[in-house]
């Protein structure tokens, strides 16, 4: 059929109406191959059309931009809270008291101990006498101390603990277990504030997952709303298409294809807004660092987050096309 | 190719448009329809089109029957005919080559085959220079071809139009009916549905007068045509 055409002139009235009953056989390779094009034609196109109205095309993306960026942005914030409380973490020390009863072999016999401890990463012993000197040397109260018959302080241990997985959470069973040791008069936890702050880090992440589904719903229905319109802009072209037969899917699919294009632009805008917040909260973020002595550094939106970020993006922008396109289409019919 | 056993379609409201109405016409014939407005000359082509669906009859289209064919074989079914409308049906931001090419990209064909099979059909209806023109610049004889040009480009067996000159000057209107003669001498099945009975019955075509839903006499040369 194809070369008959091809060797006809085209003012010879043969090839057109011809031979359309006759179907080729199906071949799953060339059937591939015009659905790919299909697919890849619309995506084009659609990308197309909407730079062609680049003024609404970027007011719908800067909408899903703002949308998708506060969350984005507090859950970096968020993050970055989180890894200087790890930070703090690592610092934080069990300071151990001794009874009075204990001299200072027994407490150093009992550092040795505790140094086998897996869940202990280093011992140090303060015996009494150096303590009384440090506090006589640097409290202010040296000539009010001397006046004491006997030394009221006892013999202490700083334990660091290996770092835990949760912070916080591993701690409480430790301080247990220190506490049944015969020897131990009291056991404190230098940062109890460490664990609350981790709740609070915790309350916050669910904060921001409530805000983040409730800015995604936005951005399903602002996409939904915006292909509506286009639909209805469309509806000439829809009658027409299904008209000379073309398929539910390939109506469907400009839309589909619009959406998507909607949420990874809004996305992508999201992601240098997100960005663009990080660079100007970095230098006085160092600054104040530098002033704690820290070596503390803001992180920005990881790959894995711009991942999710631009996924997130993408799905709720199909997601809000294919939510517009499932109840306005099948209503245009042609007549 | 088309053939109607005591097909009656009724509107929603009651209006009956067709009323056991049978027809019969053979692959490779053409035939024109006619009848005062109102007698049912549209409704038969949608129906055959399924833009409509009979109330009762049976309808077969190439050996289809079109009240098996389900909502997604519709699309399959309206490939493979070619349909003319007297409104054009044109989308005017598109060029007239993209136009006629739509119903190749509903059917995924590649760029280089559509090319080539828009330039034949454009260049059969005498419009291959008008190609990146927008419909909107066309004559109304012009946009009317390039309606044309999109109902065959796709090359289907059936060909049907609906006053497909209602808006044209005779001259005009001889020249499109020439075009579907031309067709149907290649073997494409022809329907035409027109009032210009001055212009078909010059034709030698059978006429097939449509009058309250019903086919009330055949006329031109093929008496097969008709009841």
């Amino acid at each position: 059929m194809k070369r008959a055409q091809r060797s006809t002139r085209p003012s010879t009235p043969t090839p057109i109406g011809q031979g359309a009953t006759r179907r080729q056989s199906f071949d799953p390779r060339q059937w591939l191959r015009s659905y790919g094009r299909l697919h890849a034609q619309v995506l084009l196109a659609s990308l197309g059309r909407l730079y062609r109205t680049p003024f609404s095309t970027l007011l719908t993306m800067a909408v899903i931009a703002i949308a998708l960026a506060l969350p984005s942005g507090l859950l970096v914030v968020l993050d970055n809270l989180q890894r200087l409380n790890t930070s703090w973490d690592d610092s934080s020390s069990v300071s151990l008291f001794l009874k009075q009863t204990v001299n200072e072999t027994q407490a150093d016999r009992l550092a040795r101990e505790l140094k086998d401890w897996p869940r202990i990463a280093e011992v140090r012993t303060l015996h009494r006498d150096q303590a009384l000197k440090e506090f006589q040397e640097f409290s202010g109260f040296g000539s009010a101390l001397e006046t004491l018959d006997e030394n009221p302080l006892p013999n202490v241990l700083e334990l660091r603990p290996a770092s835990a997985d949760t912070p916080g959470q591993d701690y409480e069973a430790l301080l247990d277990d220190l506490r049944r040791l015969p020897e131990v008069e009291l056991a404190q936890l230098d940062l109890q504030w460490v664990r609350r702050f981790g709740a609070l880090m915790d309350m916050g992440r669910r904060g921001i997952l409530v805000v983040g589904a409730l800015l995604g719903l936005a951005v399903l229905l602002i996409v939904g709303n915006t292909i509506r319109l286009d639909i209805q802009n469309r509806r000439e072209e829809i009658e027409v298409s299904k008209l000379i037969g073309g398929t539910d899917a390939f109506i469907r699919r400009p839309f589909l294809y619009t959406g998507l294009w909607y949420g990874l632009l809004g996305a992508l805008l999201a992601w240098i807004l997100v960005g663009l917040g990080f660079w100007l909260v970095d230098e006085p973020a160092r600054r104040l660092a530098g002033l704690y002595d820290s070596s503390f550094l803001l992180s920005g939106l990881s790959w894995q987050g711009t991942g999710m970020l631009l996924l997130t993006g993408i799905a709720l922008g199909l997601a809000g096309s294919w939510l517009a396109v499932g109840r306005h289409l099948s209503a245009i019919e042609p007549t | 190719m088309i053939r109607f056993e005591n097909v009656s379609k009724r509107y929603p409201g009651g209006y009956e448009a067709l009323s056991g109405l049978n027809l019969h016409l053979s692959r490779g014939q053409m035939a024109f329809l006619t009848g005062p407005s109102g007698a049912g000359k549209s409704t038969l082509l949608k129906l055959i089109a399924l833009i409509e669906r009979a109330n009762q009859g049976q309808i077969h289209i190439d050996g289809h029957n079109l009240a098996k064919v389900g909502r997604r074989g519709i699309p399959y079914l309206r490939r493979r005919i070619g349909v003319i409308f007297q409104s054009h049906k044109l989308l005017f931001d598109r060029t007239v080559f993209d136009n006629v090419a739509l119903p190749l990209v509903i059917s995924g064909y590649s760029t280089h085959d559509i090319g080539r099979r828009v330039r034949a059909a454009l260049d059969k209806v005498g419009l291959l220079g008008k190609e990146r023109a927008y419909p909107v610049t066309l004559s109304g004889g012009e946009q009317q071809r390039v309606g044309i040009a999109r109902a065959v480009v796709n090359k289907p067996a059936l060909l049907l139009a609906d006053e497909p000159t209602g808006n044209l000057d005779p001259d005009l209107s001889r020249e499109i009916m020439q075009l579907f003669a031309q067709f149907n001498q290649v073997g494409v099945t022809v329907l035409v549905a027109s009032h210009d009975l001055n212009l078909i019955s010059r034709m030698n075509y059978p006429i097939l007068r449509l009058k309250q839903g019903r086919i009330l006499a055949t006329g031109g040369m093929d008496e097969d045509a008709g009841t």
